[in-house]
């Protein structure tokens, strides 16, 4: 069954994102998608939807949604937590990495994301039109999302109703960390226009992150990347999401997920598939040390992420939240799930963490 | 003579750990193109026959063509070693597409650089038109932008160099040269070409399932002068979305 939530505030960088649009670069297509792919598929396994169901990629914050019709479940993923209120006039705090559910009226607020990116998906994923393939918003050209564009107030974004319990919340046991350490690119296509110096300073020594980075790409402030004979131009070739480009002025450029499909500037490496989500996440000033490895080791990144998110999704777990139910039901039965941080169910403002809290863990 | 010595062996070089880049040289050659277009179309065939497992898609460019894959689905080694017997085996194709004939308004609000590259080219602002208008451009491919073709064929006396500090704004479906190329803007953007001219003609089209470029590599463009009543008149249209575009097309090529 559908449900309908209404954008009752856009926030600020919210975009409609899936897996990407796969199959238009011969034309100048972007792939666009999620930032964090990871994020995304674990906001869509709290509201058990598939791994790349569409969903809202937040890059500052959060929208409020309101239920219109239907029961919608509403997953957070990212450190980014929320408000929900419902038409009884109660006010509960969400955490980070839990669901609330929506009945028809209530309003969730999401706050803002502490770095980098969060997600917010739905029951069933945000089911605007795909476009070439994709529901995934690319903003230049006006392709995806919600009629091209980022959702603003007023806007009705469809979804499934919730099947099941409506009472039911869902939580991880912990938020999701991604890898730590350098991050990790496979050399190439153009690491020979640099000098041997370059390429030494290049795995050794830190880059900063700049202000200037979206996403379309990063640009990164270092030890200056000299280009050798050959120069800092060639003629276009194929980049791809991880891209290190390296202009003139020596400095680098990472390509994110909505980058041009070729590019004419000699690039150093690209970053490998593992490590790409963890680019969402940096702050301007934050460094970064880059190491280079095989493909044989880069597919065994990819591998192990691919488990260990499934470990992370296994570890999900339902439970019944405080304050909708009443509080007889909730001291008889096994209620709160260990992951549920007391401090974070707030209900009209009393700290619920002393009532029922800790003893579950 | 085999063939394998006729074409000197092409590259492959990493573009991380989900693509390939098969590179048959470094320079905008209509020889090296036609081994980008032999080999692509081979891969249109394969993939056709399913015989690229975990290939998501490629994208041609003037001298190579990156092959992305799903490194969950195919072992990055494996594909390496397929994608260089294939480009050893693939052979050339000359561009054979269609050719279409795009109405261009040149007049001065449309045109920002046209009276400077005149005055650097020692020609009139008439001279430059004739010349833009009399050459027969090929598209060599697409990219930066959805729908940006690069045209070859510039003559080598409208070659010049890109703006020292490009445009922040450059409008829509400007019609814009550097080097020896030529290209169209389908949307505002940022850039660093000389804007010689505007067409009113939509490039791209995300509605158009079957084809959302209106151009391919292989095609030839010629520009068509307009003035600008015409240009509002056929801006209208287009916008409306009333204009029909197969009317672009030559007489004759057409089906």
């Amino acid at each position: 069954m559908n449900a309908i939530v209404e954008i009752v505030d856009a926030g600020l960088a919210v975009s409609v994102q899936d897996r990407g649009r796969m199959g238009y670069r011969n034309i100048g297509v972007p792939v666009s998608g999620a930032l964090d792919p990871v994020l995304m598929a674990a906001a869509n396994a709290l509201v058990g939807s598939p791994s790349d169901a569409a969903v809202l990629e937040v890059g500052l914050s959060g929208p409020a949604l309101k239920a219109l019709s239907g029961t919608v479940r509403v997953g957070l993923s990212g450190e980014m937590g929320a408000q929900l209120v419902n038409t009884r006039g109660q006010m509960l705090k969400v955490a980070p990495w839990q669901t609330a559910t929506l009945s028809p009226g209530d309003v969730i607020r999401v706050g803002g994301v502490a770095h980098g990116v969060g997600y917010v998906a739905l029951s069933g994923g945000v089911q605007v039109p795909a476009q070439l393939g994709s529901r995934s918003t690319y903003l230049r050209a006006a392709i995806g999302g919600v009629q091209g564009r980022a959702p603003k107030a007023g806007d009705r974004l469809q979804c499934d109703a919730v099947r099941g319990d409506p009472w039911l919340e869902f939580c991880a046991r912990a938020p999701w960390h991604h890898d730590t350490g350098p991050i990790r690119v496979i050399l190439g296509p153009q690491e020979d226009y640099f000098t041997r110096e370059a390429m030494e300073n290049f795995l050794t020594r830190p880059y900063a992150v700049t202000r200037d980075m979206d996403r379309m790409g990063l640009r990164l402030e270092g030890e200056r990347l000299a280009h050798n004979e050959k120069g800092a131009e060639i003629v276009s070739d194929g980049v791809a999401p991880g891209t290190i480009q390296v202009p003139a002025n020596g400095q680098p450029i990472v390509l994110m997920a909505d980058c041009q499909t070729s590019g004419g500037y000699p690039k150093i490496a690209t970053v490998i598939r593992a490590d790409l989500p963890r680019l969402a996440h940096l702050r301007p000033g934050d460094e970064l040390r880059f190491v280079a490895v095989s493909h044989a080791e880069a597919a065994a990144a990819l591998r192990e992420q691919v488990r260990r998110l499934a470990e992370w999704v296994g570890t999900i777990q339902s439970f019944r939240p405080p304050g909708v139910i009443d509080e007889a039901a909730l001291y008889g039965a096994n209620l709160i799930c260990g992951a549920v941080r007391g401090d974070e169910w707030n209900l009209h403002g009393v700290d619920l963490t002393l009532r029922f809290g800790a003893q579950h863990v | 003579m085999t063939i394998e010595l006729a074409h000197p062996p092409a590259r492959l070089l990493s573009v991380g750990d989900a693509a390939w880049t098969v590179e048959f040289g470094n320079g905008i050659d209509p020889a090296i193109h036609g081994r980008v277009l032999g080999f692509s179309s081979l891969l249109d065939t394969l993939s056709n026959d399913g015989r690229l497992d975990g290939v998501v898609e490629w994208v041609p460019t003037f001298r190579s063509v990156t092959v992305h894959f799903d490194p969950l689905r195919t072992d990055a080694m494996a594909l390496h070693d397929l994608l260089a017997e294939l480009a050893r085996k693939s052979g050339s194709l000359s561009a054979a597409g269609c050719r279409w004939h795009v109405p261009v308004c040149f007049d001065a609000d449309c045109a920002p650089d046209l009276d400077e590259v005149a005055a650097a080219k020692g020609m009139t602002r008439d001279e430059v038109v004739r010349l833009m208008t009399e050459t027969v451009f090929t598209v060599y491919m697409l990219g930066f932008l959805p729908g940006f073709p690069y045209l070859g064929g510039l003559p080598e006396a409208l070659d010049m160099p890109r703006l020292a500090t490009p445009r922040k704004v450059v409008p829509p479906r400007s019609i814009a040269i550097a080097g020896r190329m030529c290209a169209a803007y389908p949307w505002e953007s940022p850039g660093g070409w000389r804007l010689l001219g505007r067409t009113p003609v939509r490039l791209f089209d995300a509605a158009n399932v079957r084809r959302p470029a209106l151009l391919a590599p292989g095609d030839q463009v010629m520009w068509q002068a307009i003035d600008r009543d015409m240009f509002d008149a056929l801006d209208r249209e287009c916008a409306a979305g009333r204009f029909d575009l197969s009317s672009l097309l030559a007489g004759g090529e057409s089906e």
